[in-house]
């Protein structure tokens, strides 16, 4: 480690770092591109070794690696045993990585086979189940949200850097949405997964005019048994939170449940 | 005190004269799925964009005495040592123009533990002292109970009352920077007619309460039923999500979190906002948890309100606006919970 900055007169180490994407769109990766405002001073933050989006370069004597995307095939799991080995510290960036995100919605169909003929046709293709990284490795800290959100990125990344604690709010997004004075999204009729959401996104897409989709994953102590009952004084089609209880894989358990309850009932 | 009378148009050049500063009054921001206006304090720049006839507003001005974050103080970090900057705020006044009985009262009860010596609140004290209120009365909604908490009306805590009587208001006068700013209009002194009409609205006004909340002896009543099978009840319904502490102005509860800038130039302490239904609330190093369970919270969130609040200050930390229970997706709200302890159990809800 180059010892280059300094904190209140102690050396502050720069990790070397790299970023690697498994089954994903690289939107959060993008995310960390996007601010061209503060991108010099994160640069100034982590020596960035290895990372396909923004650079040529390609080193494997990263320290820390942020692995975007789930693993869907097996030379990924390969490949994400391969960073495991070579990093002191995983860190799981995005929904796909920490629960599987949108890729996974297709582990609910039993018949795998016909899903791939389904959306490749006849083009022959190797796709499994998809699967977080914790599914195949220890993962040391997961960065949640789809995308994960830039500025919670670089405030972890510093704490990192200076050996302080990460801690996730353990609280719901109705936190964050009542601080920025949104009206309440059950109040115009519509669902939201705010109340069972881990919050840490600022209330992104409620102040939007978006109820939750759930990409964070659920809060430590999600209330699922409320909200429905919620949902469903307001006549909200339980249809429509079921569908965002599996959008991102985090709900995945009690979607799973509440999906076999529903067709039971049909 | 002092009583007059002014005509609703000349309560526009009142608004006028004020508007030097900012203004921060109820307004309307959209309609519930139901119909039903939804309303929110913001800064308004005239007289026409408030609505002084709204029922209650989903927030209290909270944000402008106690902002949900504050940066407490910054740092600019030097090779050697730092340099510590604390920005109280003092030189940016506030007109709260329309608070009603509620939240003038919220404030009388925040300032017995914010502005009280030897630890003031040098934040909220900076912004209370820059603060001009006017008072509004109200037509209370089947949530509100300000009456059982003995804060339906004001005695104190805002410069000047109005009590709207046909195409005039009728004035109360609490402060000199009231009376003085008051002398430059066109004011009439009120007779024994607008006397009648005054105590007719307040009675008007005392009828419409709906909700009911027996306080007799409710300190003793908490402390009996501590171990009560309801609170396991409604901690069942709880969403742990702090809205009820969010949308009440009396909850002040905060978190500090220290942040370094990413070019480690500068840093800060941020204070947040919290609540005691948080499941982070009573986290502390090691992650250990003292209340890890929402029956827990919720409960100790009611026992500071109207037990351990009273016996401290002879009054509960609770003004009986109504917010915790309208903006509770599960439903869970003050009349209810206190009659439940009351009576043992809860009722289908």
């Amino acid at each position: 480690m180059k010892d280059e900055k300094k904190y209140l007169g102690v050396a502050v180490p720069r990790p070397r770092v790299g970023f690697f994407e498994l089954s994903s769109c690289e939107g959060c990766q993008l995310q960390l591109l996007n601010n061209e405002a503060s991108l010099l001073d994160f640069l100034g933050l982590v020596e960035i070794v290895n990372f396909r989006e923004g650079m040529k370069e390609a080193a494997d004597d990263y320290q820390i690696a942020f692995v975007e995307g789930s693993v869907t095939r097996a030379d990924e799991e390969e490949r994400l045993h391969k960073i495991r080995r070579n990093a002191d510290l995983v860190v799981a960036l995005g929904s796909c990585a920490c629960f599987g995100g949108v890729n996974q919605l297709k582990n609910r169909f039993q018949d795998q086979e016909w899903v791939k003929k389904e959306v490749y046709g006849n083009h022959p293709i190797a796709s499994q189940e998809a699967r977080p990284l914790s599914a195949f490795i220890k993962v040391d800290l997961e960065i949640y949200g789809c995308p994960i959100k830039k500025e919670e990125v670089e405030r972890i990344v510093t704490n990192l850097v200076l050996g302080k604690a990460v801690n996730h709010p353990k609280y719901p997004i109705c936190m964050e949405c009542k601080a920025k004075e949104n009206i309440c999204l059950f109040e115009l009729g519509e669902p939201c997964l705010g109340p069972i959401t881990r919050a840490g996104c600022d209330a992104w897409c409620p102040s939007n005019r978006l109820g939750c989709w759930g990409c964070r994953g659920p809060a430590p102590e999600a209330n699922i048994a409320e909200l429905k009952r919620i949902v469903a004084k307001r006549k909200i089609p339980l249809e429509r939170l079921l569908d965002r209880l599996e959008c991102f894989g985090g709900f995945a358990g009690e979607a799973g449940k509440l999906r076999l309850a529903l067709e039971a009932a049909k | 005190m002092i009583f007059k009378i002014i005509a609703a148009r000349e309560l526009a050049l009142f608004f006028d004269i004020l508007a030097v500063n900012k203004i921060v009054g109820p307004v309307k921001k959209g309609s519930a799925a139901d119909g039903r206006a939804l309303y929110d304090f913001d800064v308004v720049y005239d007289l026409a964009e408030l609505s002084l006839d709204f029922d209650q507003t989903i927030h209290p001005a909270k944000k402008y005495f106690l902002p949900y974050l504050e940066e407490t103080c910054s740092f600019a970090i030097r090779d050697k040592g730092w340099e510590k900057e604390v920005d109280y705020g003092a030189y940016r006044p506030v007109v709260l123009f329309g608070l009603h009985a509620c939240d003038i009262n919220a404030l009388n009860k925040l300032d017995k533990v914010l502005l009280a010596e030897p630890y003031p609140n040098r934040f909220y004290a900076a912004k209370r002292a820059s603060m001009f209120i006017v008072g509004h009365s109200c037509q209370p909604t089947p949530a509100c109970f300000c009456h059982a908490m003995g804060t339906d009306s004001v005695l104190q805590g805002c410069d000047l009352f109005l009590t709207p009587m046909g195409d005039e208001y009728f004035v109360e006068i609490f402060s000199s920077r009231a009376y003085h700013i008051l002398e430059n209009l066109n004011l009439r002194e009120p007779g024994s007619k607008d006397h009648k009409l005054f105590q007719e609205a307040v009675e008007a006004r005392k009828n419409l309460f709906t909700a009911e909340v027996d306080t007799s002896d409710l300190t003793k009543i908490l402390d009996m039923e501590f171990d009560s099978p309801v609170w396991d009840q409604w901690g069942e319904k709880c969403l742990s999500c702090g809205t009820c502490a969010q949308v009440c102005p009396t909850c002040y509860c905060y978190g500090v979190e220290e942040v370094v800038a990413m070019d480690m130039a500068s840093a800060g302490k941020i204070r947040q906002l919290y609540s005691c239904n948080l499941l982070d609330f009573a986290e502390v190093a090691g992650g250990h948890n003292f209340r890890p369970e929402s029956r827990g919270r919720l409960k100790y969130r009611y026992y500071h309100k109207h037990r351990g609040f009273v016996e401290a200050f002879e009054e509960a930390l609770c003004v009986g606006c109504g917010r915790c229970g309208t903006n509770c997706l599960a439903d869970i709200n003050v009349p209810e919970v206190i009659a439940s302890v009351r009576g043992g159990e809860v009722e289908d809800v």
